[in-house]
């Protein structure tokens, strides 16, 4: 019998989180290396419908994980669930998206069966007959190649953007889909969620822009800023930030750009004095085109830049300006 | 309240990192400094304890220079300290720091625990989830904002794409906080002067290696990452870099 592969996918708000479909991409790539079998599983209230939509894709089986404590999300239902999943059939290798609701509960489920998570993964390698996980360390200063040294079951998240959710293969026909019902005890789901909400009034929606300015802690002081947006309207675009100027309050929430904030794919970003922490590399990477100022030649956002400007963005921005305006101007 | 927060010491953001010889780690003759989830977390623990009175803990895990983080927690208005104290703690992974964590403390009390939500060198996101596990304790993660409820606490959770949500819990529990939930304080020379007179517990490896174990995973190596993207420089003066820039935007890029 060949090892099996169990892919978690994410529900939310009796949808599919469409990320889930890149976690697939991935456990499709290591099936075909290393030959085990690829199954799902969709854990929820009432995962029926959206197990059958993952079942279109080239799996063998689908698991529809299901309890009424499964709703509202809590990491002590999910963790108990999928521990009961993985205790009647244990596969060699758990895999889900390294979404916020997978960091709350998939470090608990793997400690309570004695296991670990190799976390926010972009890659992976099978060399030799080892499987061998990538991600990135140091804010991506350095990648790092991690392995297993454990029994099954492994578990490993993947970080959003390292597959193409579009390259999930489709299956020849649906895969069947088998309903497990779990059984969560009274007591063990200790966290009361009230209703998820949107706190931004949501001024501005950067995702529809086509042209991004945004700063970062390079920007230094708050009145700087005016220098990024003279840039952006000369330029026609809208100003953002990374966290960290969010967080100082220097630009409002809806300004943020990343995993907390707007993930966006403008036809130009423009990152001023942004290093390219990870957080903030999610919410942007998928631009088409990336040019990045910044006066340390090793920041790891010159690794997604197309056109990398090493230098100080308070002498680069303002002739950057006159140029910009000059040309719009017709000179 | 009585809370415990942990603590990392980190390389610098900015400090220029090279790989040691092993290649399976970099080399430690970086500066340092704390990491910056786990600053808002201590900023955290010493508002609640303005507002409901009560005892603020730090602890850490690492060789002799993680002491600097929590010689600044105490002059920020820690009460004290525990410092796990030894070159070996460097290397464990999270099961391994969270088992050594839960050891060291398992004569204490406390009714909150919290940690930054990860770390800027591993950035696992995991210790903190993993010792409430160990602890048998609720947990929630990145968290930005905590209130005392009758029943316990209600915090406030960040969610992706700038959705929240609010979660009643009870007592005692592990949060992982998420940075911007406040603004940190600096110490002041009071504060400096009187962290000295205040407990830092040490503990040794030998106490704790009983809880601990094998790691679980492994770093096999480090290296500079594959570059995937070709990146073109814009050199010269910022006036020719400007005319360069302007002239792509327009004739390549068309945005102009």
């Amino acid at each position: 019998m060949p090892d099996t592969i169990l892919v978690v996918a994410e529900q939310r708000e009796g949808k599919l989180n469409r990320v889930s479909w890149e976690t697939i991409t991935a456990a499709q790539s290591i099936a075909a290396a290393t030959g085990w079998t690829l199954e799902a599983a969709v854990v929820g209230a009432g995962p029926t419908a959206i197990a059958a939509e993952v079942a279109a894709k080239k799996l063998a089986k689908v698991y529809a994980v299901e309890s009424p404590k499964l709703e509202p999300y809590t990491p002590d239902a999910f963790a108990a669930a999928l521990k009961q999943l993985l205790a009647t059939k244990p596969p060699k290798l758990v895999l889900m998206p390294h979404t916020y609701q997978v960091r709350d509960f998939v470090p608990k489920l793997a400690t309570a069966m004695g296991r670990t998570v190799i976390s926010d993964c972009i890659g992976f390698r099978h060399e030799n007959g080892k499987l061998v996980f990538t991600r990135q360390m140091f804010q991506g200063k350095f990648a790092a190649d991690v392995s297993f040294n454990s029994d099954a079951p492994w578990f490993a998240t993947f970080q959003n953007g390292a597959f193409r959710g579009d390259k999930a293969e489709a299956g020849a026909s649906a895969a069947p889909v088998e309903t497990v019902n779990v059984d969560i005890a009274d007591g063990v789901v200790r966290n009361q969620p009230q209703e998820v909400f949107k706190e931004a009034k949501q001024a501005v929606d950067l995702t529809q822009a086509e042209i991004i300015v945004s700063v970062g802690r390079g920007i230094k002081e708050q009145k700087n800023i005016e220098i990024a947006k003279q840039l952006a309207d000369a330029l026609g675009g809208d100003l953002a930030a990374s966290r960290p100027i969010c967080d100082s309050g220097w630009l409002p929430m809806d300004r943020q750009i990343g995993s907390s904030g707007q993930t966006v794919a403008p036809k130009l970003y423009l990152a001023l004095g942004i290093s390219g922490a990870i957080q903030h590399i999610v919410g942007m990477k998928g631009s088409r085109t990336i040019i990045a100022v910044n006066k340390d030649s090793e920041a790891p956002i010159f690794e997604i830049a197309d056109y990398a400007i090493v230098g100080n963005l308070f002498d680069i921005v303002p002739p950057l300006i006159e140029e910009v305006k000059k040309a719009k101007a017709g000179s | 309240m009585k809370i415990l927060v942990c603590m990392k010491q980190v390389p610098q953001k900015d400090a220029p990192l090279k790989l040691n010889e092993t290649g399976a780690w970099i080399r430690e003759d970086v500066s340092y400094e704390v990491n910056e989830p786990d600053a808002y977390a201590l900023e955290e623990a010493l508002r609640q304890k303005e507002k409901h009175t009560g005892e603020v803990v730090v602890i850490t895990s690492g060789p002799a220079r993680a002491q600097q983080v929590l010689r600044e927690a105490l002059a920020k208005g820690a009460d004290r300290a525990i410092h796990l104290e030894d070159n070996a703690f460097v290397g464990l992974d999270a099961f391994n720091t969270a088992k050594a964590f839960a050891a060291a403390i398992k004569d204490e009390k406390f009714d909150l625990i919290f940690t930054g939500l990860q770390s800027d060198d591993y950035g696992y996101a995991q210790t903190g989830v993993i010792l409430a596990e160990l602890l048998g304790w609720p947990h929630a993660t990145i968290i930005m904002q905590i209130e005392k409820t009758d029943a316990g606490i209600r915090v406030k959770r960040e969610l992706e794409a700038g959705f929240f949500q609010f979660v009643d819990m009870p007592l005692p529990a592990v949060l992982t906080i998420q940075s911007g939930i406040n603004k940190l304080r600096y110490a002041t020379l009071i504060g400096i002067k009187q962290a000295k007179n205040k407990p830092l517990r040490k503990v040794t490896l030998a106490e704790v290696q009983s809880a601990i174990g094998e790691n679980l995973q492994k770093i096999e190596r480090l290296y500079v990452p594959q570059k995937t993207k070709k990146t073109e420089h814009i050199e010269g003066s910022p006036f020719e870099i400007a005319k360069k820039l302007v002239d792509k935007l327009r004739n390549e890029l068309r945005v102009l």
